[in-house]
Parts: structure tokens; C-alpha cells; sequence
């Protein structure tokens, strides 16, 4: 019995160590945003079943930053090869890239998404502008060209044409890429436009401060911070009816039938109003390649120019059935020449 | 003598009843005995609970709706310029949806120039049909021209409305399913084309982005190389270590201090072992990401402190005088570990490790460190290839947007407590018939 045990202790122990020394990779590795996922997903199916002759690209999430971080580990095999990001790179984070070696790297900009506020489907119909969202959301607000703790309980008090409900917002945690977009699309706009800016001034707040003081969430319950993904916050306007959600389009247009969408500043947001730019909450999604990679992971090059051919992103692919907000057709071109041309950043 | 009667003696007041509480001691019994009840009932409403919503949220996932058609190959489709013999990728590239939609028309009996109608059947039937129809043709090139009957499945917007998951009173613009598109579905149904069928698909496909053809296989596969990875490892490093502190170490501070330690780390958090993983092997010795090995061995290292508590535990519990006879026999101190403690403790240590095992099987957080919860499509091969794992499959499909996941992640739900039913029923089985009492 003792040297039976020897012997499958050694075996596993050469099994666990012989893995340092695996074969080559065959398989594309993507990682980052969980925004970008459903589309990654779709055209990582499409491309294992097209190109016969390569592996599904294997696509993690875990979001933007996390992405990029591993991303910026170092170029190598062992290294994934494209990271999905709902935000553009950090110059710090390109920074970092670059001491560990990961010099060239290839930015594509592949489409749109654009940030919804939702409510329950048998809620009224709401009309909400960034001055009602900052007013309603932000910590601090400025009365009287002061700043002063949120006195705010009610939608109606802020606006009252928004229905008599306690405010409860449902909002992208900190490690949301979306939540930057909220940030600055709405509460930071939303300040400017109602006077915060001035009054964090007067209160001898320097311009960053004063932005820093604008986006500042109240802390009292009234915003909660969803760390998960939207379906965390379906389910928080399922169990109150009274709730506000922030949902991406793609995924509201695929639960249309559970939410009931409000209009930013007076315009409805589609697929249209996001490409034509007048619904003013959106934001550009983006994937980084290694350019070191083209030539060694097999099917990489062509991974990319499958995902930028207009039967992906354009107006009639499945993407954009999905929900993602296509590029206008100058910009989609201009992609894939950047991508052939080698451009790196 | 003196004459006692009997009647003079002094007859024995009977004695004061003493206030021994009786009354006060049988209330409270009665009311622990209830205080019990109450949280057993209270543990099994909330399992009752539980189970009911997985079950009748995910038992429509085991069937999906599949429309029969004849499709008929029509080489004028796939190969207009009949190019087939020169250039094989003619066959890859084909538009086979045009196929299925032909197929349809067909039998729907729409009239095939009228643009509107033909639109309204995109979404119909599942993407799926493309590849379906293809690998078909690829892998029996004499199909070309003829016309046979394929099982295709609908698309999983039609698949929740024939479950009866949409609300169709809500108004048209905001719902996937289009009116037409039920009118046609209940055509079909009652022609018997469209029915519901198992859906042996949740078992054999891997991840995908469409509902209908997304199944847990990659992941069970996945599941299973850990698993047997933990099994080695984890039962021998876990044994060994046991039978060496347990019967030959000395007890010194050493020893007390190791045991400490092995407590602890059996209460550490599971993230934390992702952390140890993510570092020590994918970082420091380059192991393949999202692979099944480093899942592996990171669970093993889990799973490693409950075995080893389980198996000292089982091996204290063979009485002395076994060991005392195989060394009073003349037997070395090897010879009594592994002639006469082993085997007697085995039953204890097998349910030490199926339990240890469970838990492994359970486990998402350390997994997402080492890249495993991630979109795999392909099976792996071997351990070394990208894999998932079952929880981890559940995790993903619960962050879908779709719909129609939900009850796929409630089907892997169910498919997962299958799985540890089935261990934990295979541990108390081997305890039951194994385990000797002393």
C-alpha cells in the first residue's frame, strides 16, 4: 500500500509541475468589462463557428480595470491578449503597461452604449434632466449659492413634475466603468448647470475639488451602489416599486417589457437618439489588442478584423441587435484601417 | 418485651410533598421540545422555499421547443456557381440561414416576395440553424439536393412565449415576441411541427451567447478534471500529512503549533486560496489561465485542512488496543498504520473527503481569480485547456440579460444539487457499511 502511494504521489506531482512547461497557447484570451461580455460573447461564438480552423477565443469578465490590469501584466503567452474596456485607458494604466513590457498596443473603438434611467413598467412616465439627478443624488447641493447637506426626500421636491416617490436610486458601484459616465454626464453636468461649481468655489473648493464635491453620492441610503451587474438591479425594482434604476441600453431594450425607460432632457433614449448623439448619456466601448501577439497567438488578426467587419458592428449586425449602438460608418472605417495600419498608441 | 400493637404504632404521616418543581421542569422541557421544532420547521420552510423556486423557476429548462422541417439542400443556395469540387469553403461559408428560412416559408405557406412577412421571421428560428445545417452538409456532402427532416430549434424568445414566460398583454413595440410571430407558433404547434423536447442540449452544449444553444457540458467536464485533481492531491497530501502528525510525530509545541494552523486555514476564506493560486501558479510557475489544472490544485489546497481534520479525526478514533496488538504481535510501526489503523479509519476518511469534495464542487470565488469564470465554448481536452466550472456557469448565466438564462440558470441549479445529493448520499452510504463501532 506505502509504495502505491509513492508512486501516485510522484505522478502527481510531476502532473502539477509539468503544467510550468505547457504547449503553446492555441486559444485567443479576452478579459475585462462585464458591459463589453455580451458583445465579446457574440462575436467570440461567431468566430469560433466561422473560422473552423481556430478555438473560441475564451472571454472572461471581471470589468475594465480588472481587465487592463492583467492586460498590462507583461507580454507573453501567459499573458491574455485583449482587454475589453467600457472607459478608455488610463494614461497611468498605459504607463504601467509600458514598464511591464507591454509597449504597443492597439486601441479599437468598436460602438456605442448608452446609460438609461429606469423604473418599474406600471410606474408613471418620467422626465428626468442631469439638474433633477444631481439635485435628487448628489451629497452636497448648492441652495442659495451654498453648499449644503441633500435636503431632498421626495423626486417631487426636486422637480415637481416627477412623481411624489422617496428617492431610491439604484446606481453603478465604483468599479463600473458606467459609473464614471453617470459621474460626469449627469451629476457633474447636472452641477454646473444648477450653480455647484460656484458655490464649491466660493466655499474655497480649487476646480478639481469643486468636481469632486459635485460627483460626491449622498451617503444616507437614498443612492445605493449596485456592485453587481444590472440584472442585482432588476431585482431591486422588483422589490420596490419605487426604485430608479440605471440599466445599459442593450440591457433595458432586452427587458423593455419589465422597465419602463425615462427620457434625459426631453429626448428617449434608442439606439437612434445614442448614434445621432441628442440623448446626451453615452459612452464609447473599447477593446486593446498586444500588438506583439498578432503574430504568434493564432487567429488573433483575425479575431479583430472579424469583430470590426461591418457583419459585427454595423447597423444590421447582430450586435446592434443585441443593443450596441453602431458607429456611423466614417468611424467604423476608420477603425479597421487603424487596426490593418498597425497604429498603436 | 413490650407489647407493641400494631395499631399503636405511630402511623407514618405521609410526607410533605417537597417543592421539587415538577410542574415548572416538564413546562420546560415541553417548551425547548417546541423551540426545536419551531427551528427545524423554520430551516425547512426556508428550504422548502428555496428548492420550490429553483424547481418550478427551472424544470422548463430540461424541455425546448424545436420545429421539425424539411429542409431541403438546394445546391442553386449554398453554391451558385458550383465551385464546391475546387474550393471546399464554399460549403463553410454558405448561407444556410436562407435554408432554414426557405424551409419555413415553405411550410408556413407565406408568400416569399412579400418583404414584410419574411422579415417578421428572422428571430424565428434559433441562429443556431446556420451551424446546424452546415456541420449536416460538411460531414455528408451526398445531402447536396435532397431534401431531409431536421429538428431545428426555435429562437429563445419563441421558446419563453411557447413556455408561457412572456406577457403577451403587454403591448407589442416593448416585447421581443412579435404577434405574428405568435400566430405562426401556435400554427405550428397545432400542425404538431412545433413541441416541446428534452433538451439533451443543457447537458451537451458549452457556453454560448444564445440561449437556446447554451448547456452546462464544458462545465461539468470542467468540473469533473477538478475534481479528480482534488481527489489525488488533496487524499494524498491530505492522508499523508494526517498519518504523519496523527501516529509518528512527536507531541511538541511544533506539532501544536502546525495543528493550530491546519484549523485555521480550514475556516480561511475560499478567495483567499484564488489569491494564493492566481499568484503562485499562473504568476510565479506560468501556468495556463482559465485552466483546469490550476483550478485544481488551487481547490485541492482548499479542500487539503478538511481532510486532514477529517482524517486525524478518523484515525483517533481506533481504539489503542488494535495498535497495541499488531505491535505486541511483533508488527513494525508501518505495518500497524497500514495493515490495521488504515483500513479501519478508511469509511471516516472516504466521508471526510466526498464532504471536502462538495464543498470544492460549490466553489465560484477563488475560481474567478485563476480566470475561470469566463466564456468557454470549446471542451477542454485536457486539464490544461481554458475550462469553467459548474457554479461558475450559474454565476455567468445569472448576469445575462436575456430572459430566457434564467431558467437555465435555474436548470444548472438543479443539475448541481443533483451532483452533491449525489455525493453526500455516496458518503453517508460508505459510512453506514463500513463504519465499525467500538
Amino acid at each position: 500500500m506505502n509504495k502505491l502511494f509513492l508512486t501516485a504521489s510522484a505522478a502527481a506531482l510531476t502532473l502539477a509541475l509539468s503544467a510550468g512547461v505547457a504547449a503553446a497557447r492555441d486559444q485567443i484570451q479576452v478579459a475585462g468589462s462585464s458591459t463589453v461580455l455580451p458583445y465579446a460573447k457574440i462575436v467570440a461564438e461567431r468566430f469560433g463557428e466561422t473560422f473552423t480552423n481556430f478555438k473560441t477565443p475564451v472571454v472572461e469578465s471581471g470589468g475594465s480595470g480588472a481587465g487592463i490590469k492583467e492586460f498590462c501584466k507583461g507580454a507573453g503567452e501567459d499573458t491574455i491578449d485583449i482587454a475589453n474596456a467600457s472607459r478608455a485607458m488610463k494614461d497611468s494604466e498605459v504607463e504601467s503597461c509600458k514598464k511591464a513590457g507591454v509597449t504597443d498596443i492597439q486601441e479599437v473603438r468598436f460602438g456605442y452604449d448608452g446609460i438609461v434611467f429606469a423604473t418599474d413598467a406600471a410606474g408613471p412616465d418620467w422626465q428626468l434632466t442631469p439638474v433633477d439627478v444631481y439635485k435628487a443624488l448628489a451629497a452636497k447641493i448648492a441652495v442659495d449659492g451654498k453648499l449644503v447637506d441633500n435636503p431632498n426626500t421626495k423626486w417631487s421636491q426636486v422637480n415637481s413634475a416627477l412623481p411624489d416617490w422617496d428617492i431610491a436610486a439604484y446606481i453603478p458601484g465604483e468599479k463600473h466603468g458606467t459609473r464614471e459616465v453617470f459621474e460626469e454626464k449627469m451629476l457633474i453636468a447636472g452641477c454646473k448647470e444648477a450653480g455647484g461649481i460656484e458655490a464649491a468655489t466660493a466655499s474655497g473648493l480649487d476646480e478639481k475639488g469643486a468636481e469632486a464635491a459635485c460627483k460626491a453620492v449622498r451617503k444616507d441610503g437614498k443612492a445605493v451602489d449596485i456592485d453587481g451587474d444590472y440584472t442585482e438591479t432588476l431585482a431591486r425594482i422588483d422589490s420596490n416599486k419605487q426604485g430608479v434604476g440605471v440599466f445599459g441600453l442593450s440591457f433595458y431594450e432586452n427587458n423593455a417589457d419589465k422597465l419602463k425607460v425615462a427620457t434625459v432632457s426631453g429626448v428617449t433614449p434608442s439606439v437612434e437618439t445614442v448614434a445621432s448623439g441628442e440623448y446626451p448619456v453615452s459612452r464609447p466601448l473599447f477593446f486593446y489588442v498586444k500588438k506583439a501577439h498578432l503574430g504568434i497567438v493564432p487567429g488573433l488578426k483575425e479575431y479583430v478584423e472579424f469583430f470590426l467587419d461591418d457583419q459585427m458592428v454595423g447597423p444590421e449586425g447582430p450586435l446592434a441587435e443585441y443593443g450596441l449602438v453602431p458607429a456611423p460608418d466614417a468611424e467604423r472605417q476608420e477603425q479597421r484601417d487603424a487596426f490593418t495600419g498597425g497604429k498603436t498608441m | 418485651m413490650t407489647d407493641i400493637t400494631a395499631s399503636s404504632l405511630p402511623v407514618a404521616a405521609p410526607p410533605a410533598r417537597r417543592d421539587i418543581g415538577l410542574k415548572k421542569r416538564y413546562a420546560a422541557e415541553a417548551r425547548f421540545r417546541m423551540y426545536g421544532i419551531a427551528a427545524i420547521t423554520f430551516g425547512l420552510v426556508f428550504l422548502a422555499i428555496m428548492l420550490g423556486t429553483i424547481i418550478s423557476k427551472g424544470h422548463t429548462a430540461f424541455w425546448q421547443t424545436t420545429v421539425t422541417l424539411p429542409v431541403t439542400f438546394d445546391p442553386t443556395l449554398i453554391d451558385p456557381q458550383n465551385k464546391r469540387e475546387s474550393d471546399p469553403s464554399v460549403l463553410i461559408k454558405a448561407n444556410y440561414d436562407k435554408l432554414a428560412q426557405q424551409a419555413l416559408i415553405s411550410k408556413l405557406g407565406i408568400d416569399a416576395k412579400s418583404k414584410p412577412e419574411v422579415a417578421k421571421l428572422k428571430g424565428f428560428l434559433s441562429d443556431s440553424a446556420r451551424i446546424q445545417l452546415r456541420d449536416m452538409l460538411v460531414a455528408n456532402p451526398a445531402l447536396m439536393g435532397q431534401t431531409v427532416t431536421v429538428p431545428i430549434l426555435a429562437s429563445a424568445n419563441i421558446d419563453s412565449a411557447f413556455k408561457g414566460q412572456v406577457d403577451l398583454t403587454v403591448p407589442e413595440a416593448r416585447r421581443k415576441v412579435k404577434d405574428q410571430q405568435i400566430t405562426w407558433m401556435n400554427q405550428l404547434a397545432a400542425e404538431g411541427t412545433l413541441a416541446e423536447k428534452f433538451n439533451t442540449g443543457l447537458f451537451t452544449y458549452g457556453a454560448s451567447s444564445r440561449p437556446e444553444t447554451s448547456g452546462v457540458g464544458v462545465a461539468i467536464v470542467g468540473s469533473l478534471y477538478m475534481m479528480a485533481i482534488v481527489l489525488v492531491l488533496a487524499l494524498l497530501v491530505g492522508v499523508a500529512a494526517s498519518i504523519y502528525l496523527e501516529e509518528f510525530a512527536a507531541k511538541n509545541r511544533l506539532t501544536d503549533l502546525i495543528e493550530v494552523n491546519i484549523n485555521n486555514l480550514a475556516a480561511v476564506p475560499s478567495i483567499v486560496f484564488g489569491l494564493l493560486g492566481l499568484a503562485v501558479f499562473i504568476n510565479f510557475l506560468g501556468m495556463p489561465r482559465s485552466a483546469a489544472i490550476v483550478g485544481g490544485i488551487t481547490l485541492s489546497l482548499m479542500t487539503l485542512p478538511t481532510i486532514i481534520i477529517a482524517t486525524r479525526a478518523a484515525l483517533a478514533a481506533v481504539p489503542p488496543s488494535i495498535r497495541q496488538a499488531a505491535l505486541g504481535l511483533g508488527a513494525s510501526k508501518m505495518q500497524m498504520v497500514f495493515h490495521h489503523v488504515l483500513p479501519l479509519a478508511m469509511p471516516g476518511i472516504l466521508t471526510g473527503t466526498i464532504i471536502g469534495l462538495a464543498r470544492a464542487l460549490g466553489e465560484t470565488a477563488p475560481l474567478l481569480l485563476i480566470g475561470m469564470v469566463a466564456f468557454v465554448a470549446n471542451y477542454p481536452a485536457t486539464p490544461f485547456d481554458p475550462a469553467t466550472a459548474l457554479p461558475v456557469q450559474i454565476y455567468m448565466w445569472a448576469n445575462e440579460a436575456e430572459r430566457a438564462f434564467v431558467e437555465r440558470m435555474s436548470g444548472a441549479i438543479i443539475i448541481l444539487l443533483v451532483f452533491l445529493m449525489a455525493m453526500n448520499l455516496t458518503a453517508i452510504v460508505l459510512r453506514r457499511k463500513f463504519e465499525r463501532r467500538w
